[in-house]
Parts: structure tokens; C-alpha cells; sequence
């Protein structure tokens, strides 16, 4: 043997010797074969379809978070207005992204100019409204909106990572989804019913205290708007709830309620330090959320409080009113929901007001489940067919080339160990698309081995003396592989580009096995033919 | 040494009109079928949940359900247009169906909720069979963490503070056992009594905590029709993108019109697989799409093969005419091609037999596709490149582009040759 085939061989053993070794002798070295088939469970994920557990694709309503900056500035700019006694017909949302202000006195104009430059010029463009005179539509910038949505996703992202992490299940995946159309990718591994972390990704979330400005409620919003002759007070909305109070029999009403609330609310979910589900102090069968109020708003609320003791303050969550207790006395940091909650219901409810509250409301686009039994169908059958399927190919390749059939087949198991090394590496997960791109992959490396072999036997029947044969057959071998390698890594690289989930997963699985097959069928497979020669005197026939 | 060939002969250029024959007929079949069925985005084509939306929910029972009471169920619900397939298991044969999945279109309204029509099939499977009890779950619901609770406060080892994670360990055996032995539906607590751990005390702490429902569900998939109508679309793109970059490889590598043969060829392969699945009603997955895209791979490898080898002959058979140098190529590519072929061949049979319901149209794809493709490099792929060099060189040969790092092409060859070949060294 020479010195440079003997570092080749080295090479090669070694490769194969830190493959083993990271995919089953890692992290802990295994005394057992369970820990050997712990550990390389550990190194190889599975995607959830062979796992089972739930994929979960939902899209953020962005389109709300703009519609809620837009009605922001429409109540900012009427303030400012009043502020500076500008007169105005009205301003109002036309769309999501623009505002339309009627009517301004001409002599104001340019009181009124100032005012959107200095305040909010860098986010809207001033424009005159067109046909109407004297009137001005304020139009959201592009980078403007395009900012308000990266907020809102980054902002839906990390609250409902929080949520999902808080209830507790193992590995789970939150990521964006896609390059547009606001989506987010839920992944829980091993969860077989998913209907709970929907709930819980879905609430929005958003608390909110506001005073009750009427102390009664109405039937419906025209009673209320009846009562108050067509307007509401200025400052006021109104919000629907559960009926408030319980007839004689104790039976709650039924039916919905309106209450007349104040619009600026005194505490929001920000404000809040704690929140946790207790049972219910006045009907034990019931729960009820108890919250406490960060050091900052518990400043505010308790001189709020003091001063409004006896009126009515209004818990809204969601844009409903859930509860309307009477203020007994100063309360300086805490608070209770009270309302038809069960354990768990009450307990999530906790979860989100921890987590913060969701800027925009969240739609499901996709939800699948696979069941533990059905992904271990999968992988018994997927992992059975392949053995088997290998099984086959190998005991052929043994039997038609004989001792050079030993050399694919040892080139043949090499390349899935190195496949398997990146894909731990990477931390890839083997999906059942994976698993196609594992069969192109072993396709792909018999179809190596053959070229390189038939081409040997092609040479030999030329008369070429065994090592001049060899030497012929991987050179001319040569171009053909990398010919076809490379315009199925070509391909891949477009799937990879463009594909999305499992195209992906097949991309990359593919890629790393051809990369590994021109190593095995073409480096190794050459070597292992050197070394055989070596040991064979120069008159020897090849057993091919 | 064993050959299966020994210097075969075959005039394959000759029967080129036969094979293109073939192809258009076996195109016409397949998509007869299609548009017979409504046409590629009209039903012609079976698309599963991923490509058309809507609401799959497999179920497995413990003993075979009764389709037509659980169709009234439904209908109950208000689900009367599902639709209950029963799925066998082919691992075991003679085995009864015990599983169904009961699929739905996807509802019209886009404000309902997305899981709507799965609670409405749960409560329908739930008013034929009973629901739950509260005291006593269902222990084919149960999951790791809710059984090592249940373990844990019951204690039936009594390990108190000493248990660490054995129950842990336990409830993830136990459950293994149900979902691999017992495919997900356990239905006498004693089988349990195989799994390594489980003593009398465990099994009757099991008995007293849970009961044995008599269904579970397997697998639920729930596709928004907007997400299915924008996977079609993308699947296609992601299929052209990956075939032109390979046109630009061939062409770079060969010549101009190897790599359009070569990308009609395997265009070739995908219409008439995706014939076929319609022909026997195979769904087309986003898995299929891999399937698909790994036969376009296949085909590829084949015609390069080829393709590579009359690049090389091109140069030295100089006195040949085109034909005859592509017909030697085959020939010589011959025994590669089969055994290749046919080890794949073998290879995605026994996944096609064996690999379960999960892999069935899977393989199909690939079985059909490992067929045509083969075929196509032999049958389509260099008689187009003939047929497209004797147009133009008017029947004298041409050699393939000497991208390659020829650097024995001179310029005496005949003028034909060279006039289809574009580019010379």
C-alpha cells in the first residue's frame, strides 16, 4: 500500500468512524442499544407527519392594525383641532389608510397645515379631497403601513409565543410563514388535540377598565341612542356584555346588554403585573381570573378610585363587558374577572393577560393532526419498505458484481450515514418528503456505482489490463456523474428557493445525499478499487 | 462475470415513430380520463385537502363501524355531503376495515370558524358511541403527561417520593404500546399487561382511572380553500422554475436542444403519471408533488446518461451518421439503464406494497414514474434531438457541444454536423 493510499483509507475510516459516533454515541455514550436508539432519536427529528402532533397556519389580520392607527389619529387630530379652535365639519375614517377632514374655514388654512406637518407629517400625506372644497383627505404613507405591519407581526409573533410556551407542551415551533400574506406556522410536536392552544392563540386578550358613564343598561344600541336623543355623549361608546344584574329568583337575565362607558380606559393589559385563576369567593363551582396592577398604574388607580367610589367600573375584555362591580372603596392594585368561567377557561384567560394582548385578531388558514399511531404507521411502514427495499438492492449488487459489488455496497452505506450525519447536524427533520429524497438519494449512488462499474467492465472487454480498466472507467464515469448530480442539485436548488414545507424538506435532504454520493461512489469506491489492486499482483482479474 | 446484455444491437432510432406513438397514446388515455372527469382544476385530477381544501377526519374503531349509521349521524350534523371512505390496511391481509375517513368540502363561509366541521363530526362519532365520562377519560385519548399524572397521584408502584421519572418512562412504554401494537385503539386493558413494567397494580389503577373508548382519531386536516388554490399554483411554479433551471444546465453543459429534449422528455413523464392518477383515482398530495419531482430526477439522471454518452461517441465515431452514434449510445448505456432502472424499480414496488396507506399514491407515482422515465430517455429524449438534427442538417450527423473540454472536434467534419450544432471549439 502506499503512503497516500493509506492516508486516503485513513480519511475515509474516520469519516465513517465521527459519523457513527455522532449520530448514536452522542451526547451520552451508549452502554445499552436503548441508549443507542435514544441518542440517535435525539439526532434525528421527526417531522410531525411521521411524529404525529399538530401544524397549525394562521394569518395575522394586519389590515386591523392600520384601521386601529387610522382611528387613533382620527380621535388625535379632532383633540388637536378643538385644541387650536380650528373649525371643521367633521373628520372621519374614509378608508383604513385614509381620513377625510370636511370643511375647514379658509382663513384657518394654514393653522390647519401647520398643525399635520408639525404632528404628522412624517406619517401622512396631506392631499385636498377631491369635488369637495375646502376639504382635505390625510393619506397613510406606504412605509408607513409597511411598518405598521412588520410591528404587528413581530408584536403577534412573541405574544403568541408566550402563550403557547406558558401552556406548557414540549418543543414547540412559532415562525413566520411564507415571504407575504402575514402567516405564522404553529408546530406542536406530539399534541393530538389541538382545540385548546387555538383557543389560547386566538383570544385576543385585550383588557381593558373603563368607567361606566350610565348607570343603567339598554337592550339594545338604538334603546341607547334613543335615550340620549341620537348621540352619545361626547367621550362615551358603547359596549355589549352579559346582562349585569340577577332577577328576584337569582336567575341571571338573559339577553344582551349595552352599557354607556367612558372611551379612555383607566387600566389596560399593559398595566397588569399578574394575573391568576382563583375559585370563585361568593359560588365555589365557579372560577374568576384575579389580576394586580404594576407599581406605575396602581398609582394612578387608586386615587381613581377613591375619587369615583360608588359609581360603576366596567371590566371589557375583547370589547365586551364582562363584569361591572360597584367601586366600594380605594382599591390600589388589584382586581378580579369574575364571569362563567371553568377552571381551565379561567386558567387561559390567566395565560393570555400574562402574555399580552394580540394587535390584530388572528385567522385559522390550516390545521393538521397526525395522531401518535398513525405517524408510528408511517414509520413502521416507511422504515420496513426501506430496509427491505435496500435489503434487495444490495444482495443483487453482491451477486452481479461480486467482490466490487461489496465496494458499492459498502459506498452505498456510507452515503446514508453521512445523509444522516447533515441532517442531524442541520438539525433537519426527516419527513415523509425527506424520505423521497433519501430514495433519490440510494437511486442516485446505485446509479453511480453502475456507470463507474459497467464502464470497468467495458474497458476490460477492450483488453485494458485491470488497473489501466479501473483507472478508465471512474475517469470517463466521472463527467456523467457530475452531469447528472448537478442538474439534480440544480433543481433542488430552485425547489428549495420557491417551495415551502415538505418541497423544502425534500430539497434539502436531496442536496445533502448527492453531495455525499459523488464522495462515496466516486472518492471512496475509487479507493477501495486502489487498495484491491494494490494487493493484487499486475496479471490478476478483476472481480467485477 | 453475469451481463444482461451482452453487445446488444438494437436499432432504437428506427422505431422512434413507434415509441412517440406510444407516448401520444398513452397521453391521450390519461387525459381523456382528466377532462372526462371535469378537466385539470375541475375534478379531473383527484387533488387531496393540501391542493382543494376542506376538512379530513380519520378515524380508527375498535371493532368495524356501521357506514350507514354513521352517515345518518352526520347527516345529523348537518354534514350530509361527506363523504366516508373506509381505509385497509395492507399489512395485514384480510384484515376488516376499522377505519374510515370522513372527508368534507370546505365550507362556503369564510367567517366560520375553520375547525367548525371537525367538532360537528366529533359530536356526530360522539352521539353514535357515547361520550366520555369525566371521571373516567378515555385512556385511547390519553396522552404521555396525562397519564404520567395519573400514574404518578395513583402510584401503584409506590415509589412515592422516590419515583423520579419511572412513571414517566412507564406511561411513555404503555402508550407506545397502544399506539404501535394496538394501532392507537386498545381495546382490553389486560393486553396491556405485555408491556415490560406494568404489574396487577398498575393495570388496576388504569382500570379504576380510565375508560375504553371505542374510536380514535387518527390523523385531522383542515385546509382553508384559499391555502389549497395558492399550494396548486405554487406546486406548478416550483415544477417549471426546477425544469428550467435544468434547460439552462443541459443547455450550457450539451447544446440548446439536448436540454429541450431532455425537459420534453420529463415533461412527458409528468403528464402521463398525473394521467394515470387520474385514470385510478389516486390523490394528488403535496407528497405526490415530492413523488413527482423525484420521477423528474429519475428521468433526468436517465437521459444525461445517454445524452453524455453520444456527446462522447460524437467524437469519436466522426464517420457514423448521427442516428446511428445515438443508437450505439443507447446500446452501450444499455445494461446501466436497465439495471438502474430496474433496482429503483424494485425499490419504490416494495414501498408501493408495503409502505401502508400513508405512502400508497406516494409510491405510485414513483412506480408509474420510474417506468416512463426510463422509457422517455431511450423513447422520447434522443429521438427528439435526432429528429430535430436531421431537419436541420438535412439527415447527416451533428455532435453535441464541445462544452464538455473537447478539444478534439476539428473543422473537417461534414457541414451537416455542424449546422445543428450551434456552437464549436
Amino acid at each position: 500500500m502506499t503512503p497516500n493510499l493509506k492516508w486516503k483509507a485513513l480519511f475515509i475510516l474516520a469519516v465513517i468512524l465521527f459519523c457513527i459516533y455522532f449520530l448514536v454515541g452522542y451526547p451520552t455514550f451508549p452502554t445499552s442499544v436503548a441508549q443507542v436508539k435514544d441518542n440517535f432519536a435525539h439526532q434525528i427529528k421527526l417531522g410531525l407527519d411521521l411524529q404525529g402532533g399538530t401544524h397549525l397556519i394562521l394569518q395575522v389580520q394586519v389590515q386591523e392594525a392600520v384601521a386601529q392607527e387610522t382611528d387613533q389619529t382620527v380621535d388625535r387630530l379632532t383633540a388637536a383641532l378643538r385644541a387650536k379652535n380650528i373649525t371643521y365639519d367633521e373628520v372621519r375614517r374614509a378608508d383604513d389608510t385614509h381620513i377625510l377632514v370636511r370643511k375647514i374655514d379658509p382663513a384657518q388654512l394654514n393653522a390647519f397645515r401647520d398643525l399635520i406637518t408639525a404632528q404628522y407629517g412624517n406619517v401622512w400625506d396631506l392631499g385636498s379631497a377631491a369635488g369637495d372644497p375646502d376639504s382635505y383627505t390625510l393619506t397613510l404613507r406606504t412605509g408607513a403601513i409597511a411598518q405598521i405591519q412588520e410591528t404587528t407581526m413581530n408584536l403577534s409573533l412573541e405574544t403568541i409565543e408566550r402563550r403557547i410556551n406558558a401552556l406548557g407542551l414540549t418543543e414547540p415551533t412559532i415562525q413566520l410563514h411564507g415571504r407575504k400574506d402575514n402567516e405564522i406556522l404553529v408546530q406542536l410536536p406530539g399534541e393530538g388535540d389541538p382545540t385548546r392552544a387555538i383557543h389560547v392563540i386566538q383570544e385576543g386578550g385585550q383588557l381593558e377598565l373603563k368607567l361606566v358613564e350610565d348607570p343603567v343598561t339598554y337592550t339594545s344600541q338604538l334603546d341607547a341612542l334613543q335615550k340620549h336623543g341620537g348621540v352619545l355623549p361626547a367621550g362615551t361608546e358603547l359596549v355589549p356584555g352579559d346582562a349585569p344584574s340577577r332577577s328576584v329568583s337569582g336567575t341571571p337575565d338573559v339577553g344582551e346588554s349595552w352599557y354607556l362607558l367612558s372611551r379612555a380606559p383607566i387600566i389596560t393589559g399593559r398595566d397588569l403585573r399578574t394575573a391568576q385563576e382563583n375559585r370563585n369567593t361568593g359560588n365555589p363551582s365557579l372560577y374568576q381570573v384575579n389580576f394586580s396592577l404594576s407599581a406605575d398604574a396602581a398609582r394612578r388607580f387608586g386615587p381613581f378610585t377613591e375619587q369615583n367610589i360608588n359609581r360603576q367600573m366596567a371590566i371589557v375584555l375583547d370589547k365586551r363587558v364582562y363584569s361591572a362591580p360597584v367601586i366600594k372603596g380605594k382599591i390600589e392594585d388589584s382586581g378580579e374577572i369574575t364571569g362563567n368561567f371553568s377552571q381551565q377557561t379561567a386558567h387561559d384567560l390567566a395565560l393570555v393577560l400574562r402574555a399580552g394582548a394580540l394587535p390584530a385578531s388572528i385567522k385559522f388558514l390550516e390545521e393538521r393532526t397526525v395522531g401518535p399511531s398513525l405517524g408510528a404507521d408511517s414509520i413502521r411502514h416507511g422504515v420496513q419498505a426501506s430496509v427491505l427495499s435496500l435489503l434487495v438492492v444490495m444482495i443483487f449488487m453482491l451477486v452481479y458484481y461480486r467482490y466490487s459489488g461489496a465496494n458499492a455496497v459498502l459506498a452505498l452505506i456510507l452515503n446514508l450515514l453521512i445523509l444522516l450525519f447533515f441532517l442531524a447536524m442541520f438539525g433537519a427533520v426527516l419527513t415523509l418528503p425527506g424520505i423521497a429524497g433519501v430514495i433519490l438519494t440510494i437511486g442516485m449512488g446505485v446509479d453511480s456505482n453502475v456507470l463507474v462499474f459497467e464502464r470497468i467492465r467495458e474497458e476490460l472487454r477492450n483488453g485494458k489490463s485491470a488497473p489501466s480498466a479501473v483507472q478508465a472507467g471512474f475517469d470517463k464515469a466521472f463527467l456523467t456523474i457530475i452531469d447528472t448530480h448537478v442538474t439534480t442539485v440544480v433543481s433542488a436548488f430552485f425547489l428549495f428557493l420557491f417551495g415551502t414545507g415538505p418541497i423544502r424538506g425534500f430539497a434539502i435532504t436531496l442536496t445533502i445525499g448527492l453531495i455525499a454520493n459523488v464522495f462515496t461512489a466516486i472518492y471512496v469506491s475509487k479507493t477501495i478499487f486502489q487498495y484491491h489492486l494494490s494487493k493484487m499482483d499486475r496479471q490478476g482479474e478483476l472481480s467485477i | 462475470m453475469i451481463e444482461l446484455f451482452k453487445q446488444p444491437n438494437i436499432d432504437w432510432m428506427g422505431k422512434a415513430k413507434f415509441f412517440f406513438g406510444l407516448s401520444l397514446l398513452l397521453l391521450i388515455i390519461g387525459w381523456t380520463s382528466v377532462f372526462l372527469k371535469g378537466g385539470p382544476t375541475g375534478g379531473g385530477l383527484p387533488y387531496s385537502i393540501d391542493f382543494k381544501g376542506g376538512t379530513n377526519v380519520d378515524v380508527r374503531f375498535a371493532k368495524a363501524p356501521n357506514v350507514d349509521q354513521l352517515r345518518s349521524a352526520l347527516s345529523a350534523q348537518g354534514l350530509g355531503g361527506s363523504e366516508i371512505q373506509a381505509i385497509s390496511d395492507n399489512a395485514i391481509p384480510g384484515a376488516q376495515a376499522n377505519e374510515v375517513v370522513i372527508s368534507l368540502e370546505q365550507k362556503g363561509q369564510a367567517d366560520q370558524a375553520l375547525d367548525t366541521s371537525k367538532a360537528q363530526v366529533l359530536t356526530a362519532l360522539n352521539v353514535i358511541y357515547g361520550q366520555g365520562n369525566a371521571n373516567h377519560p378515555d385512556f385511547n385519548a390519553a396522552t404521555p403527561a396525562s397519564l404520567n399524572d395519573i400514574l404518578t397521584q395513583r402510584d401503584p408502584l409506590v415509589l412515592t417520593i422516590n419515583a423520579g421519572d419511572r412513571y414517566q418512562q412507564l406511561a411513555k412504554s404503555i402508550l407506545q404500546y397502544r399506539d404501535k401494537e394496538a394501532n392507537g385503539v386498545l381495546t382490553n386493558f389486560d393486553d396491556l399487561a405485555k408491556v415490560n413494567g406494568v404489574t396487577a397494580p398498575v393495570l388496576s389503577s388504569l382500570k379504576d382511572s380510565y375508560a375504553l373508548g371505542p374510536f380514535t382519531i387518527r390523523n385531522v386536516e383542515i385546509v382553508g380553500p384559499k391555502v389549497g388554490a395558492e399550494l396548486r399554483l405554487q406546486a406548478v411554479y416550483v415544477t417549471l422554475y426546477a425544469l428550467a433551471g435544468m434547460l439552462v444546465y443541459i443547455a450550457f453543459r450539451f447544446e440548446w436542444v439536448y436540454g429541450a429534449a431532455a425537459v420534453l422528455a420529463v415533461f412527458h413523464d409528468v403528464l402521463i403519471t398525473l394521467g394515470f392518477f387520474s385514470l385510478l383515482h389516486f390523490e394528488i398530495s403535496l407528497t405526490v408533488i415530492a413523488a413527482l419531482l423525484t420521477l423528474v430526477g429519475y428521468s433526468m439522471n436517465d437521459t444525461i446518461v445517454i445524452f453524455d454518452r453520444i456527446r462522447e461517441n460524437n467524437r469519436l465515431l466522426r464517420k457514423e451518421s448521427f442516428a446511428d452514434v445515438v443508437n450505439k449510445s443507447i446500446n452501450q448505456t444499455l445494461s446501466r439503464t436497465i439495471l438502474t432502472s430496474g433496482l429503483t424499480f424494485l425499490t419504490v414496488l416494495v414501498l408501493f406494497l408495503m409502505g401502508g396507506q400513508v405512502l400508497r399514491a406516494f409510491s405510485f407515482a414513483l412506480v408509474v414514474g420510474i417506468v416512463v422515465g426510463t422509457y422517455s430517455s431511450f423513447g422520447i429524449a434522443a429521438p427528439l434531438v435526432v429528429a430535430w438534427v436531421n431537419w436541420r442538417g438535412h439527415g447527416s450527423a451533428v455532435g453535441a457541444g464541445p462544452a464538455a473540454g473537447s478539444k478534439a472536434r476539428g473543422s473537417e467534419g461534414a457541414p451537416g454536423r455542424l449546422a445543428a450544432a450551434g456552437r464549436r471549439s
